[in-house]
């Protein structure tokens, strides 16, 4: 029985880590070869879960939706940096956070203006609907493994393209050296470009999956994005093997803590009393692993 | 125009106008309106707590709104208690007596500073933003988890602090308070600038090697200035929840945070006047958009965006157009 319990959260917390991984990947890669604080990032996972909503009633198939919605968040992603991120590069990290928190409120504004301030829902695709016996007695939802095994396909994908393309060079010639790469030839502006809309595409992929589970409204994007920027902190800004290991440390802990501490303390105090406690506890269990990790690793897991 | 005029014209004329508000709002019939406006000047006492820590000392504190939180709190179970009738541990009674929650909400914030600055000071950079978000987040979970004080749904105050006989509860009185503790706040915080303190902090700021190699022991500078800043803030906090006759989680979640990011960088950081005018205007603009439209946000957002990309020393800037030696 805790067997099945524990291994059910620790997939459900798996499942958290890569969707947090998902956007940490494209916040480090922005942060760490842009030197951009991008807060408007939770804003593409916003729209990439409504687009798939969208997209997904107009041709009645939720895959459909997301194939088309993961394109077409690259692609605002781009005309955001084109229009507004450009001009940001050489300013002081506080400006990029004002101008950043007004594209939030934009953004926030207006798929409220498009989609209305009620939450959608998003279902599953028929086929994946169904539940598969892992272990003796634990049924898991086909689909919540799907978005566990996407996942971690895009991070073995990403990876790939870092290390092995030539894409992936200039990323990383681009994050070690701005300059010097510039000097040798490394169009950084279109660089830079891609690298927006790379992330915004993957935001969009994690908010399209993550729209399954949870609801689709505003302001879901921000509540993630702060989980986002611990990862970060905790992998080392600018190391995607840091997002990846810092993620999925993250969605173990968060829900595991939650699942835990509340039963644990019940030992001590009464239900009651351990249940509060344990949730605040728990709530708060994420920002205490970033204060351990960075009082051991100042610059995070993976930080150069 | 002597060099130090054009400032000192502007904030005098400030002063006459944000003096002759109320009665200039009631001829207007808009009385309403005095509640609001000190709650704006309760955000920029906030702000400019920031600025202190921020603009003086170059620290970036993403979790400000924390000690605004706990100064909240201190006012909201004191009423609690008064109403209650419990006694707080060590067999104390609640209070409702500003003259002494308001002094025991900048204790306690400044306690919290201490306890948080002490950690976060040892980080810089975007790890010092992150680590002050991280123990705010802390603090706003474990208020949500203080069942007796109502949990997520904070504190609602049953009255006013009582301030020597004073009726806080009429919204002029409460405004002109408001502003009296500003003004001398503002004031205190122009005369640390300009002070030895001040010099040393914002030698710390732009250098702080050369700071330590010149001898000064860099780290009790900025946890002092963290610490005072804690107090203004929690001070502010106190004041808000006087405003709002509440006190909840909400205060010290990562949006307030920053919305007083916001303001410090919107109206010129380390002016320590610009975070007053980012408050009122960044509020003022809140206000006067939702009047026009409910879709207010789609119209500030981008204006934020205008103003982060062409005024680059903030408001403040702007108005008192020299540039600012500091």
């Amino acid at each position: 029985m805790i067997t099945q319990l524990v291994a059910e959260q620790g997939l459900n917390g798996l499942q958290l880590g890569v969707t947090l991984f998902l956007m940490a990947a494209g916040l480090t890669l922005v942060f760490g070869i842009m030197d951009v604080i991008h807060l408007s990032h939770g804003s593409f996972y916003m729209v990439g879960a409504y687009l798939t909503a969208t997209f997904g009633a107009r041709f009645d198939s939720y895959l459909v939706g997301l194939a088309l919605a993961i394109p077409a968040a690259a692609l605002i992603g781009m005309a955001v940096e084109w229009i507004a991120i450009r001009k940001l590069y050489q300013r002081d990290h506080l400006d990029q956070v004002l101008a950043t928190f007004g594209l939030i409120m934009f953004f926030n504004e207006g798929v409220r203006m498009i989609w209305g301030a009620q939450p959608i829902f998003l279902s599953p695709p028929q086929m994946l609907s169904g539940t598969v016996e892992l272990l003796p007695g634990l049924a898991y939802p086909q689909f919540r493994l799907a978005i566990l095994v996407t996942g971690l396909a895009v991070a073995a994908g990403l990876a790939l393209l870092i290390q092995r393309t030539r894409l992936g060079m200039r990323l990383r010639a681009g994050a070690s050296d701005r300059a010097m790469a510039g000097a040798l030839g490394v169009d950084i502006d279109k660089l830079f470009t891609i690298v927006f809309g790379l992330g915004a595409g993957l935001a969009a992929l994690a908010g399209g999956m993550a729209g399954t589970v949870l609801s689709v409204q505003v302001g879901m994007g921000e509540s993630i994005l702060i989980l986002a920027f611990v990862v970060v902190v905790i992998g080392g800004i600018g190391s995607v093997k840091g997002a990846l290991v810092g993620a999925l440390l993250v969605g173990l802990v968060d829900t595991l803590a939650r699942t835990v501490l509340p039963v644990a303390l019940r030992g001590a105090f009464g239900n009651a009393v351990a249940d509060g406690i344990g949730a605040s506890l728990a709530s708060s269990s994420v920002y205490v692993l970033m204060v351990l990790v960075l009082a051991w690793r100042p610059k995070g897991l993976y930080g150069a | 125009m002597a060099p130090e005029l054009r400032p000192r014209l502007i904030l005098a004329l400030l002063l006459v106008v944000a003096l002759a508000l109320p009665p200039l709002l009631g001829a207007l019939g808009q009385g309403f309106y005095v509640g609001f406006a000190a709650r704006v000047l309760i955000m920029a006492l906030a702000a400019l707590s920031l600025d202190l820590v921020m603009g003086l000392g170059g620290m970036v504190s993403f979790g400000h709104a924390a000690f605004l939180g706990v100064g909240a709190y201190v006012v909201g179970i004191g009423s609690w208690h008064v109403f209650d009738g419990s006694p707080l541990p060590f067999g104390l009674p609640g209070s409702e007596n500003a003259l002494i929650v308001w002094p025991l909400a900048m204790v306690f914030s400044g306690l919290t500073a201490l306890g948080i600055g002490a950690i976060s000071l040892r980080t810089s950079g975007v790890h010092f933003i992150m680590i002050t978000l991280a123990f705010a987040q802390m603090l706003f979970y474990l208020a949500g988890g203080l069942k007796t004080y109502g949990g997520d749904d904070g504190i609602t105050l049953y009255n006013r602090s009582e301030l020597l006989g004073l009726k806080l509860s009429d919204p002029q009185t409460f405004y002109y308070l408001c502003l009296g503790i500003l003004v001398v706040a503002l004031a205190a915080l122009l005369r640390l600038r300009a002070s030895r303190f001040g010099m040393v902090l914002r030698g710390v700021r732009d250098n702080e090697r050369r700071m330590r190699a010149l001898g000064f022991p860099t780290y009790r500078y900025k946890l002092a200035a963290f610490v005072l800043s804690g107090m203004v803030c929690g001070l502010a906090g106190a004041l808000l929840a006087n405003a709002s006759e509440f006190a909840s989680p909400a205060l010290m979640s990562w949006q307030k945070s920053g919305e007083l990011l916001v303001m410090v960088v919107l109206g010129g950081m380390g002016s320590l006047v610009g975070p007053v005018l980012g408050a009122v205007a960044l509020m003022a603009l809140e206000e006067g958009l939702a009047d026009l439209t409910q879709h207010w946000q789609v119209i500030l957002g981008p204006l934020l965006l205008v103003l982060a990309l062409s005024a680059r020393r903030g408001l403040w800037g702007l108005l008192r157009g020299r540039r600012d030696h500091d």
